[in-house]
């Protein structure tokens, strides 16, 4: 979050309470459900990329994010995040909402703490939903559901709190505008654990596993980039000048990007891809998150630019290795977020953000910048392995092989994606089968989940 | 000659196909078709709706081949079908009066024997 430079005037006019602006708040009450848009268009962008038999399970990983989440950050996330509290994590302050009305933000005075608490609620939700593209097609939903919950607050939140609650990486003048170290790094870094700790899927490296649905690629990066309007542009906490600067960066570097995706796609193999755009233009958004509000827009279509390059051959060679990131959530949040960070360190000037960069003779910024990854990285990999660990220690984290290949829609959820509705027959709720009944195959599984 | 028509999962369509090309076995036609072998029917539930899919998503392959391939054919197809479980499917191989290869003209032994060009020239 953008806190304002001139902190030293604030500190001399405290005591006056800050009126609420109209302004700010209509726009802030947009960004939040403009950001809330992009756990369901992400939803369509992982549901597109799996195999038809696995499009609802996929789906529902983002949007019982909406849930799970929603519930934990206004029961206690929110409190370890932003309450005040220690540099590593924040207090219990305001734990269920106490404490947490109308009134003005403590880190934004001119819009209701209520809604700076739904905003960053919005975050939380879709940083643990970025998390499911490493595991689909095999995770089990329940312990998913628990992983997501704990992860959301003991993973999410302290490094929330690291950057943005007053935490020891804000304080030692790292720059993160919107989340490319507490979101992207995080969930990067946290999607490789879970891939680790999960397994590859049955078929991984054996046989082909084409995207089912490339259309709802397509259709999630779009709603994606809408939203992440309100997710870089709301980060200013204001309607005003900073807004408008990440607002346009939010344009135009993943534009950049799109760019050279479609160059490289066609210098290597002929043919630009529709879902190479999708992924590029994701990773252009990922990458300009934490410079949005402290750079120029020629800065930005740089690091639209140059942010392709590494996440593009990260793909490449991903897919090569034993390690079933199966949408390439490392590639694309870890590596595009760790490029973006380190490139605010080089882009950042005080002429548009008010944060000092390289060019105002603050050289030491990428030096700080790759601290915060680091740290974040490093607390976000052990905490995830932790996590998973123990809820994996309670209940087994996936199914079995057979039922992987029938696909989890029906053995999960008892629903298929595009059911065709031939054969199927009414069952009145006296004649169901019992689950104690039905000895194997499908109908047992059904009964497990 | 004969036809040999399988009745197999879809998810195991990937594993028969592989088998098949270890066999030598080139040419085949699939279908996506539904059908019901004994095994228990999936039980659904929609918004209270509770239905049980009693056809199950299936997949037929049919090749035809020559006599010396008919064996090795169906046990390809065994072998890259089977999971154990009931609902595992079925291999029916029929006789077949004629068979004429379209592009050439070529009839009955001939036209289902692979040319070594024609494959090559497709690779």
């Amino acid at each position: 979050m953008a806190l304002p430079a001139f902190i030293p005037l604030l500190a001399a006019v405290q005591d006056a309470p800050v009126a609420i602006s109209g302004a700010d708040t209509a726009w802030m009450l947009m960004s939040t459900a403009l950001v809330l848009l992009m756990t369901p268009a992400l939803g369509f962008f992982y549901g597109g990329l799996v195999r038809s038999k696995n499009i609802l399970n996929t789906l529902m990983m983002s949007f019982a994010s909406l849930g799970v989440v929603g519930v934990a950050w206004a029961l206690l996330g929110y409190s370890l995040a932003f309450a005040p509290g220690s540099s590593l994590i924040g207090g219990l302050g305001f734990a269920a909402l106490n404490g947490v009305g109308l009134e003005g933000a403590p880190l934004a005075p001119a819009i209701p703490h209520l809604l700076f608490m739904a905003y960053q609620g919005t975050f939380a939700i879709i940083t643990a939903a970025l998390i499911s593209g490493a595991v689909v097609e095999r995770m089990r939903f329940g312990p998913y559901l628990a992983f997501i919950t704990i992860w959301s607050l003991v993973v999410y939140a302290p490094i929330a709190h690291w950057v943005w609650g007053g935490g020891w990486l804000g304080a030692m003048g790292a720059l993160d505008f919107a989340g490319g170290t507490v979101v992207h790094v995080n969930a990067g870094v946290a999607a490789v654990v879970a891939a680790l700790v999960v397994g590859s899927r049955k078929d991984y490296g054996r046989k082909a596993q084409v995207p089912h649905n490339v259309t709802y690629v397509l259709l999630g990066a779009g709603l994606l980039w809408f939203g992440w309007f309100g997710f870089n542009g709301g980060s200013a906490l204001a309607a005003n000048t900073t807004a408008t600067l990440a607002f346009v960066n939010t344009m135009f570097a993943p534009a950049a990007t799109l760019v050279v995706w479609m160059l490289l796609d066609a210098i290597r193999g002929n043919k630009i891809t529709a879902v190479g755009a999708a992924t590029g233009i994701v990773i252009g958004l990922v990458a300009v998150t934490p410079a949005a509000g402290f750079i120029g827009p020629m800065a930005a279509l740089a690091l639209g630019a140059i942010a392709a390059f590494p996440s593009y051959f990260m793909i490449i060679y991903r897919s090569r290795t034993r390690l079933d990131d199966s949408l390439d959530v490392w590639a694309a949040h870890g590596t595009g977020g760790a490029v973006g960070a380190l490139l605010t360190g080089v882009f950042a000037a005080q002429v548009w953000g008010g944060k000092a960069g390289p060019v105002d003779g603050n050289t030491g910024l990428i030096l700080t910048q790759l601290i915060a990854i680091l740290g974040a990285a490093a607390y976000s990999g052990v905490a995830t392995l932790i996590v998973l660990k123990v809820v994996g220690a309670i209940v087994p984290l996936r199914r079995s092989h057979g039922e992987e290949g029938v696909g989890l829609d029906v053995v999960l959820h008892g629903e298929e994606g595009y059911a065709k509705g031939e054969g199927a027959v009414l069952v009145h709720q006296d004649l169901a089968p019992s689950k104690a009944t039905v000895r194997d195959g499908i109908a047992v599984a059904a009964a497990h989940s | 000659m004969k036809l040999i028509v399988a009745i197999i999962r879809p998810d195991k369509l990937s594993d028969v196909m592989e088998a098949l090309y270890r066999a030598e076995v080139r040419g085949l036609t699939v279908a996506s078709v539904q059908g019901h072998g004994g095994e228990l029917e999936k039980v659904e539930t929609y918004r209270g709706m509770t239905v049980k899919m009693e056809l199950q998503e299936k997949v037929r392959i049919e090749i035809g081949v020559s006599e010396a391939f008919v064996d090795r054919t169906v046990k390809a197809i065994l072998a890259g079908a089977r999971t154990g479980e009931v609902g595992d499917g079925k291999v029916f191989v029929l006789p077949v009066d004629h068979v004429f290869r379209i592009r050439t003209g070529e009839v009955d032994e001939l036209a289902v024997t692979p040319q070594d060009t024609g494959v090559l020239a497709h690779m």
